[in-house]
């Protein structure tokens, strides 16, 4: 086993003794969600290409745990978000962040899904944050798959820390709120 | 024998008169402005015509000259092109600021979104379209968005900072 290149995921912080292992719920929790976000990819444009990249085998998303890509919304756990959204587009994205169930994450993968980008325009969203909650922005024009997988490392970080009510606390409550969203 | 301009100056000439006008080879297209208000009577001629036959609709857009005086502030222009022939032309009809003209979409089916997207742009009426709404911006909108006068930038950004997007006059 030593002299294998295989990592595996470090067990949460616990207590070890004969026959048992004692640690809190939320850690368990937060490494098996961590270590399997479903993605939903949403590409509209370039970012979707870099997007290819990553999920093919050179870099290979599936190391992470996201190899499982999910085209229905709810089976989905993690939303990417990659390329310019029209304003005709937000109601859509919207309405597929609504159909995911809970736990769920969103990340806004280049410029244009961030801030509009280039797309300075009428007919542009600046941003999708205006439309729905964002939990990780990934830059770049577009960014190279390193940085999209970064961005999916740094969403497990988050995951693996949150806690298992947070979906229920007042905070999340009210930030659904100021989108609108339930 | 190929279909000369001539021969198309002569035919609409004979046809609609003063109606037509202003025959120009702007580059390589044989160009000229009409009436708008025969606009689809010189389209179905066009197209129907056994010398000319200009059976296919190019395209079809709106322009918006704010400059022009009040009776030519909008125009739509018609590309033509004669398949047996392979001779295309581009008419051009003006309008004044409160831009209306008949369809053509019975003349052309291919003209029904055309005339929607000229619409949703250019806030051009065509009068007789089946169905005209907007094709491409969201319904909500109000405005036309390729007017001259409507502004590019989005009213709702917070975070582009006009500075660093070289948008202000003063440079301090």
């Amino acid at each position: 086993m030593d002299s294998s290149n295989t990592k595996m995921v470090a067990p949460p912080e616990g207590i070890t003794g004969e026959g048992f292992f004692a640690t809190k719920l939320n850690d368990v929790v937060g490494m098996a969600r961590a270590n399997s976000l479903w993605p939903l990819p949403f590409a509209t444009s370039c970012c979707g290409i870099e997007f290819m990249a990553t999920m093919a085998s050179h870099y290979d998303l599936a190391r992470f745990g996201s190899e499982r890509v999910s085209f229905s919304p709810r089976q989905a756990d993690m939303l990417m978000v990659m390329g310019t959204i029209s304003k005709k587009m937000g109601p859509i994205l919207r309405q597929v962040y609504e159909q995911m169930s809970e736990p769920r994450w969103v990340i806004a993968v280049g410029a244009c899904a961030s801030s509009g980008g280039i797309f300075d325009t009428y007919s542009v969203l600046q941003g999708i944050d205006k439309v729905i909650p964002v939990d990780v922005y990934v830059p770049g024009c577009p960014p190279r798959p390193e940085q999209i997988v970064d961005g999916v490392m740094k969403l497990q970080e988050l995951v693996r820390s949150e806690s298992v009510r947070r979906r229920s606390s007042p905070e999340y409550q009210e930030l659904l709120a100021s989108y609108n969203i339930q | 024998m190929a279909l000369e301009n001539i021969e198309i100056k002569d035919q609409l000439v004979a046809a609609f008169g003063e109606s037509v006008f202003n025959f120009q080879q702007e580059k390589d297209i044989f160009s000229f402005e009409i009436d708008a208000q025969k606009n689809a009577a010189i389209i179905l001629f066009l197209k129907n015509n056994q010398d000319l036959s200009f059976h296919f609709l190019t395209d079809l857009c709106g322009i918006h000259y704010p400059d022009n005086d009040d009776e030519h502030q909008f125009a739509v222009v018609y590309h033509l092109h004669n398949w047996v022939e392979n001779k295309r032309i581009k008419v051009k009809a003006y309008l004044n600021g409160t831009p209306e003209i008949k369809t053509i979409s019975k003349i052309f089916l291919s003209s029904n979104w055309m005339e929607r997207e000229t619409w949703d742009f250019y806030g051009i009426n065509f009068i007789g379209h089946p169905q005209l709404k907007r094709i491409l911006n969201m319904d909500e909108m109000i405005s036309h968005p390729m007017r001259k006068e409507f502004p590019m930038e989005d009213a709702g950004r917070t975070d582009k900072d006009d500075r660093f997007f070289g948008r202000t006059s003063i440079n301090s």
